[in-house]
């Protein structure tokens, strides 16, 4: 048997299951990870032109380096935060809910329609109407897909980013039919609220935060200390320990996802009343799809959800700020933040695994 | 063709060392084989044969050592690489295409996928022949039983021209009847100059068929014997390191016994719509074992969710102390006192959850029970202490993720929580599968501590020494009928194995056999 020709010489390289990295090793990979998402960026900095250290300190002045700036900052901050939450209510159930935009969208509508011809009455009032409505219209759009998960399996996937679109084109149509504002002499928006249906400021931001944050205690609370939070993890390890324990998955699934897309749906009468004003076709503007990224960085964990968005906007209003200092189009932004995401997620590959040479192994 | 291979080594393994993460699964193994010899790998679970048999094949790369192959040192990259060496392994789970044949299946993978049928089919019949396998090469693999399943299994690697043949716990899933048969078939190849390899937990098997025996104890290997000095009894005490008794309790059971649950005409259909159970009829009665032997998928699963509520039921019915389970709902049950405690084939994907800590798995049993919307995590977190002290179960905390912890303790975590619950019935499926000897007496201990404080409970396993040593009664379970109703304490292994493929006629001497099937 000539045996030996056929087989091959050791592969190169080999990945190896490590040992369970201790915690401090953890974050110090997960460190190493950002510096060298810093040093890639600056690489292509570089290459376009760019000092990349004044860049990066335009970037962090930027956001802080006024009153106003800092403001502006927890504005971007704060339908990050909430949409994180409520997409990470979904995720905790293994439900991978991509529609946060959708149900953004649709909390808004609902708000909307109150802001616009329910505007009369007392302004607190006014307010919590809306927000009720706010979280039933996004409840709804979350509860879509749940529903015919549960009853069809259909992949939620495919279906909550589907009606992304519909929940988008449905603002388009008011925007150019029934919601038309009749003092814009023809140019297709939705009119401005009435002062009357405006969120306040609070400490110089709109009200949202405060909302905000309560939503962050509410769901770490929710998550870690009920029932209802405990059946969601379970039924995300597995559904066959959750119907072995009696828990109804298809209930529960139906109830979490109405919760998911109320609290997204939160953060679009947010969006519309306390920052925009109106209604606009940008009031979701990617933002649901930013959520499942913070929302995975952070682990799903409440409290890191509020770091990772806060850093989320620091780089969203740098960003803004470096276009406008040095005229870098704002698509560069979008590649350094490609650029961190790639090495920051890459490094779980190495949480989990490290690579060994050819007989490197050996004597250990 | 191997006359001068004789007496040289087929498989030569030095020094070999393999650890996953932080776990050592072999460390300084060595193991050697000869041409015409068949070795029999002994361990305890855990402790590290099947990786050490996946690095022959090919799946992983050890660490550190030298392997060997026909007197020449190799690197065995891929199962390719092993097949071009001639070592052909038989995996515990059948890798074939079920609509395919038996001819397509062993060709599949090789490079002579265009030679003519009939050709094709006198050869696989001389090979058949040479070995002594009977197998219809034109038969379909979902036609086939699973010892049929098995020969082309062993087919396939023959026809790639093996010499060196592993069999990882290939009789788990026989009858007595087909292991024999097996059995001649290793013999037939070993005179023809094979290797063999064979993985297997029963003592008695690795008396029957292996000519050395190579035991492994925590990943290390504790040495070779000749099967001929030696007896099951030494043989456990070098798997386990100290001296064990092998006896199991069988505790007398009550005479007055009142049936605890009474199942009548039971239908349960699979998801496919095909048959699950059939017309089964059965008491169970409080303060015994009833056994459960069967064929793999002859019904087991379908009868514990049945009871336990977690299938839907098609026709019959199923009466816990008069009252009818059948149409109730979870909550109707617990609400109504009777706990039936289920401890699941699949532990950690259906019994517990992986991800969660002791606390948390004990909490699935009792939330529902508690008051108000909040969770209460002090009662389960002491009742989880209590489990740790009283089975001896290995964890670093009540905390640690149960999908950390080894396969023993897994089960006392499962059974624990199950049993502390305090059930009135207790089923359980395969409850020492993957457990080593000590775990599994802990189990037989705590199933015999449940019968005498008058539980009702059902055992289904694979071992049929056990299920006759610690059973009252054996219900046989086939094709989804029950077969028979045997006492343990008077029938043979050979009558249940019968009942087992569904050979009849013995039952009606049988006591109280409650008329089974049809």
């Amino acid at each position: 048997m000539e045996a030996s020709k056929k087989t091959g010489r050791e592969p190169l390289l080999r990945t190896v299951k490590r040992a369970e990295l201790s915690r401090k090793k953890t974050m110090i990979l997960r460190a190493a990870s950002v510096l060298l998402a810093l040093l890639a960026g600056g690489i292509f900095l570089l290459i376009i032109g760019f000092n990349p250290f004044t860049v990066y300190q335009t970037i962090i002045s930027g956001a802080f380096r006024s009153e106003m700036a800092v403001q502006a900052t927890i504005r971007i901050m704060i339908p990050l935060l909430i949409s994180s939450l409520g997409v990470t209510m979904a995720f905790k159930m293994r439900f991978w809910n991509i529609g946060a935009e959708g149900q953004i969208i649709m909390g808004a509508i609902f708000a909307t329609y109150f802001a616009l011809y329910q505007n009369a009455m007392p302004h607190v009032l006014l307010l919590i109407i809306m927000f009720i409505f706010s979280v039933i219209g996004g409840g709804l759009f979350g509860l879509i897909p749940a529903f015919f998960k549960a009853k069809f399996n259909t992949n939620e996937t495919l279906f909550t980013l589907m009606l992304n679109y519909i929940a988008l084109n449905v603002i388009v149509y008011l925007r150019d039919g029934p919601w038309k504002d009749p003092a814009s002499s023809g140019f297709p928006k939705i009119a401005r609220f009435d002062l009357n249906a405006q969120l306040d400021s609070v400490l110089g931001v709109q009200a949202g935060w405060i909302i905000a944050l309560l939503l962050t205690a509410i769901v770490y609370i929710y998550l870690k200390y009920t029932k209802q939070g405990y059946e969601i993890s379970v039924v995300g390890d597995s559904h066959a320990t959750a119907k072995y324990a009696g828990i109804p998955v298809k209930r529960m699934m139906l109830r979490t996802m109405f919760l998911s897309g109320a609290i997204c749906g939160i953060a679009g009468m947010v969006q519309a009343t306390g920052s925009d004003m109106t209604l606009a076709t940008s009031v979701a503007g990617g933002v649901g799809f930013t959520a499942i990224i913070v929302a995975w960085l952070a682990r799903l964990n409440p409290a890191a959800i509020v770091i990772v968005s806060f850093l989320f906007s620091i780089l969203e209003k740098g960003s803004s700020v470096m276009q406008s200092t040095y005229g870098l189009s704002s698509y560069s932004a979008d590649v350094l933040q490609g650029i961190i995401l790639f090495f920051v997620l890459g490094c779980e590959f190495f949480v989990r695994y490290k690579f060994v040479g050819r007989k490197g192994g050996a004597g250990k | 063709m191997a006359q001068e291979k004789k007496d040289t080594y087929a498989i030569e393994c030095k020094g070999i060392r393999k650890t996953f993460g932080s776990v050592v699964a072999n460390n300084n193994v060595d193991l050697d084989v000869k041409y015409g010899e068949i070795l029999a790998l002994l361990g305890e679970n855990g402790s590290g044969k099947t990786t050490l048999m996946n690095m022959l094949s090919g799946i992983y790369h050890p660490d550190a050592g030298t392997i060997r192959i026909g007197g020449q040192e190799v690197s065995i990259n891929s199962p390719t690489d092993a097949i071009g060496l001639g070592i052909g392994m038989i995996h515990q789970h059948f890798k074939l295409v079920d609509v395919h044949s038996a001819m397509d299946n062993i060709v599949l993978g090789t490079k002579e996928k265009r030679i003519r049928p009939k050709e094709l089919k006198a050869k696989i019949e001389e090979i058949s022949s040479k070995f002594g396998l009977e197998v219809d090469p034109e038969k379909k693999i979902y036609n086939m039983s699973v010892s049929e399943k098995q020969t082309v299994e062993i087919l396939k690697v023959l026809y790639r021209g093996a010499s060196i043949l592993i069999l990882d716990e290939p009789t788990a899933v026989l009858t007595p009847q087909e292991t024999e048969k097996l059995f001649a078939i290793l013999r037939r190849m070993k005179e023809q100059g094979c290797a063999i390899v064979i993985i297997t937990h029963k003592l008695n098997e690795v008396l029957a068929i292996s000519d050395r025996v190579e035991i492994l104890r925590k990943g290390e290997s504790i040495g070779t014997v000749d099967t001929k000095d030696i007896d099951e009894k030494k043989l456990t005490e070098l798997m386990v390191g100290r001296p064990v008794t092998l006896e199991i309790d069988r505790p007398e059971r009550k005479a007055d016994a009142v049936p605890e649950i009474v199942i009548r005409n039971l239908n349960v259909e699979r998801p496919d719509g095909t048959p699950g159970l059939t017309n089964v009829n059965f008491e169970l009665m409080e303060g015994e074992i009833l056994g459960v032997a069967g064929i793999a998928g002859s019904g087991q699963k379908e009868l514990c969710e049945a009871i336990t509520g977690l299938t839907e039921i098609k026709e019959g019915s199923i009466v816990h102390r008069e009252e009818e389970l059948v149409g109730m709902t979870f909550k109707d049950i617990r609400s109504r006192g009777i706990r039936i405690s289920f401890v699941p084939e699949d532990r950690l994907g259906m019994g517990l959850v992986a991800s969660m800590g002791m606390v948390d798995n004990v909490l699935l049993k009792h939330y529902q029970d508690q008051q108000g919307i909040f969770i209460d995590r002090k009662t389960p977190r002491k009742m989880a202490e209590k489990m740790v002290k009283e089975l001896g179960i290995l964890t670093p905390s009540v905390d640690t993720p149960v999908r950390m912890l080894s396969g023993g303790n897994v089960q006392k975590v499962l059974l624990g929580r199950e049993i502390i619950a305090e059930p009135n019935v207790l089923l359980t499926a395969y409850p020492v599968r993957g457990l080593d000897i000590n775990s599994s007496y802990t189990v037989y201990d705590l199933l015999n501590e449940q019968k005498k404080k008058g539980v009702a409970v059902l055992l289904v396993g694979e071992d049929l020494d056990v299920l006759l040593s610690i059973s009252d009664r054996i219900l046989v379970l086939c094709h989804g009928e029950v077969s028979g109703i045997v006492d343990a304490r008077k029938t043979t292994k050979e009558e249940v194995g019968l009942l087992m493929t569904g050979v009849k006629g013995t039952k009606e001497e049988k006591e109280e056999s409650t008329d089974g099937s049809k």
